[in-house]
């Protein structure tokens, strides 16, 4: 349901201010939102000044030499540290993308990092990707097939292996599916980019042997057809990756079977 | 620890504007805006057809500075949201996805918005 402004619980407030440390002269400050469930404050934005010319050239460098060296209980997830694993996704600048591929520099002024969007916050940058992975567990993301296994692996010819590409790279990080205005209004009943993504990885892969009921399972006004062409999703995914254009590839093949 | 208590995260107030959701509201805003300015269409028809004391009142109130203004918001309505719905034809048969492709054409959209209306006004005001 649209809903613009937040709950009351989850107005935002003025935090508090660490300030710049001693003798720096490459001082940039980073607006981090924070939230406890541990008290019952609302979220509050939390000011950290950091030394630029003591600090790597990521957000996510900036964000564990906070959690490092000024306040401890800052709670983010990280794990690869390049773009590979997808843990770290947040809004970082008024857009989603990875902490850890993103440039200090490329951030005008203040740095303003956020939880990916319209999502329920377990702490600080952690939010609740209960829901994504549920929709994730519908869509089947498995080879499915009837026939009987082949002696050796299943064949594909270098341009049916090629239809993957594009696809396949995607690492579920959900900068794209918290970023689209559809999914933060219908997510209950939406699959969003991602998802519709990955849906469209198995449909478009020629071993799998369930295209037609993969189609079934999407021919839905909400799961497939809240997509509006935004195009938020294509915007912001931070492996430059077309979800749009995967949904539209969807659509057209449902135009397609009707014949 | 109950979930029920986490906050809902920002969206609207912390996500940068960019052409993709700009232009996409603005299909969407035009298209309530055309609906409701069929009205007025409706109307201005109406008293043409109710005889020449209703058709005179109606054309001075359209011809008046707030029906002009009504009636300038309502043809760049209609060039975005024709222009726009254009855009939108190529998308449904798989066309210009590309993230570069995206953006020329949402810049052509707001371009030929502007030209087509003001190209509209110049030469209504040119045969008046």
């Amino acid at each position: 349901m649209v809903e613009f402004n937040l709950p009351a619980n989850s107005k935002v407030q003025e935090g508090k201010t660490f300030p710049a440390p001693a003798g720096g002269t490459n001082i940039k400050a980073f607006k981090v939102y924070r939230w406890s469930p541990d008290d019952d404050d609302n979220p509050r934005v939390d000011t950290y000044h950091v030394d630029l010319d003591d600090c790597g050239p990521m957000v996510l460098d900036a964000l564990i030499k906070i959690k490092n060296e000024v306040d401890s209980t800052l709670t983010f997830r990280r794990s690869c540290r390049e773009g590979v694993c997808g843990s770290c996704a947040m809004n970082i600048d008024g857009t989603n993308t990875l902490a850890c591929t993103k440039y200090i520099s490329e951030i005008a002024k203040d740095a303003k990092v956020y939880p990916l969007p319209h999502l329920p916050v377990v702490k600080d940058l952690v939010p609740d990707l209960a829901q994504v992975y549920a929709q994730y567990d519908a869509i089947e993301p498995w080879l499915k097939v009837t026939t009987r296994p082949p002696e050796r692996e299943r064949l594909q010819s270098p341009e049916e292996r090629a239809r993957l590409d594009g696809l396949w790279e995607c690492i579920l990080c959900f900068s794209c599916t918290t970023s689209c205005p559809s999914y933060w209004w219908n997510g209950e009943r939406y699959l969003g980019p991602a998802i519709l993504l990955q849906a469209y990885r198995w449909i478009a892969d020629s071993r799998d042997e369930f295209t037609g009921e993969r189609l079934d399972e999407l021919e839905d006004p909400f799961r497939l057809y809240r997509c509006h062409t935004i195009m938020n999703c294509t915007r912001t995914c931070p492996k430059s990756l077309n979800p749009a254009k995967a949904i539209a590839e969807i659509k057209k093949l449902l135009v397609e079977r009707r014949g | 620890m109950s979930s029920a208590k986490r906050p809902l995260s920002p969206h609207l107030q912390v996500y940068r504007p960019q052409l993709t959701s700009i232009l996409s509201i603005t299909h969407r805003l035009s298209g309530v805006a055309l609906s409701l300015g069929t009205l007025l269409l409706v109307y201005w028809l109406a008293a043409a057809a109710a005889g020449p004391e209703a058709f005179e009142s109606a054309q001075s109130f359209i011809g008046s500075f707030l029906g002009r203004l009504l009636l300038f918001g309502w043809t760049i309505g209609l060039f975005f949201h024709l222009c726009n719905g254009i855009r939108h034809l190529f998308w449904d048969v798989g066309l210009g996805f590309e993230l570069d492709d995206v953006y020329r054409s949402g810049w052509t959209v707001v371009v030929a918005t502007a030209v087509f209306s003001l190209v509209t006004w110049i030469v209504g005001y040119g045969v008046m």
